[in-house]
């Protein structure tokens, strides 16, 4: 028995799952919601770097351009986690909570 | 038969541990087990022979997203307990969507897996995973990558810019204000009476 694609495939999907799932259930700790969106970044680098791994290398084709894509998908959620920090330091420093419910209070 | 072991265990880690992640209840717990996932992906990444990644990942993930979080997390004083109280209710809707995406990317795999009739394994090549990296990264991908890292920078200028705020009552050294001082603007001459003292 070996390990194939498909099974680097099964995990990146119930990494994903999880990553909505948790979503959908911590409505309240914005903190938790970037942590579930950095697992669905991470599940989508297990798909690049999977089919940059087991792809043929045919010409005019080459194999390595998922890993740099995935190398950028990790420079973006860098970027994206840093961001998102600073705005709910901020949001916390204005408001003293981070409950989701209460930003659609921001409005004008 | 090492390979099979492996990516079992760490494919559960990741897998338990990323649930864990959604179910603890501290979020300090939470980040913990971020990092926990982080590694055990790391791990499938050199499985797959993509060690460059895997390396990045450990250092960018767990040397600096996850200890990001770990400052949020402590540095907000949030009551955490109260957070969790929407849990249950919002747990149907929740496990219903996860349920039927979990369906269709398993259908859709079991459709790619009935079509493909040999089991497609991990691709040897002569050069090693770096220097294959590094030979597209600089040539093909060279402008995005100028690309990413302004995004970086925009990235680091934007969280200063955001967090960065000036208080009231502080009292700061001001070089320049001190380097300004005069001789007439530093010093007062007061001329006092004998016997009499100053005020």
């Amino acid at each position: 028995m070996t390990i194939g694609l498909s099974h680097y495939l099964a995990v990146a999907a119930i990494l994903f799952t999880i990553g909505v799932f948790g979503i959908f259930v911590n409505r309240k700790n914005v903190i938790i919601i970037l942590m579930c969106v950095e697992l669905i970044l991470l599940a989508v680098n297990i798909n690049f770097v999977a089919f940059s791994t087991h792809m043929a290398d045919l010409p005019g084709n080459n194999p390595m351009a998922g890993q740099i894509f995935a190398l950028f998908i990790l420079t973006v959620a860098a970027a994206e986690a840093a961001v998102g920090l600073a705005i709910l330091v901020v949001y916390f420093r204005n408001r003293g909570n981070i409950a989701v419910e209460n930003i659609d209070l921001m409005k004008g | 038969m090492l390979t099979v072991i492996s990516f079992y265990l760490l494919a559960f880690v990741a897998v338990a541990a990323a649930f864990m992640v959604v179910a603890a209840r501290n979020p300090v717990h939470s980040v913990m087990y971020l990092i926990l996932t982080f590694f055990s992906a790391a791990g499938l990444f050199i499985l797959m022979g993509a060690e460059f990644l895997a390396l990045l990942l450990v250092m960018v993930y767990v040397g600096a997203v996850a200890v990001l979080f770990l400052f949020v997390v402590m540095m907000l004083d949030v009551d955490f307990v109260e957070m969790k109280q929407g849990f249950l209710s919002y747990l149907p809707i929740g496990a219903l969507v996860a349920i039927v995406l979990l369906l269709e990317m398993l259908m859709v795999g079991a459709a790619y897996v009935a079509g493909e009739t040999k089991t497609v394994v991990v691709r040897e090549t002569g050069v090693s995973n770096l220097e294959a990296f590094g030979q597209v990264l600089y040539t093909d991908y060279a402008g995005i990558f100028e690309a990413a890292g302004f995004v970086l920078l925009v990235a680091m200028i934007g969280a200063i810019v955001l967090t960065l705020r000036d208080r009231d009552g502080v009292r700061k050294q001001d070089a320049t204000a001190q380097m300004a001082r005069t001789k007439e603007t530093g010093m007062e001459m007061v001329d006092i009476e004998p016997g009499q003292g100053i005020g």
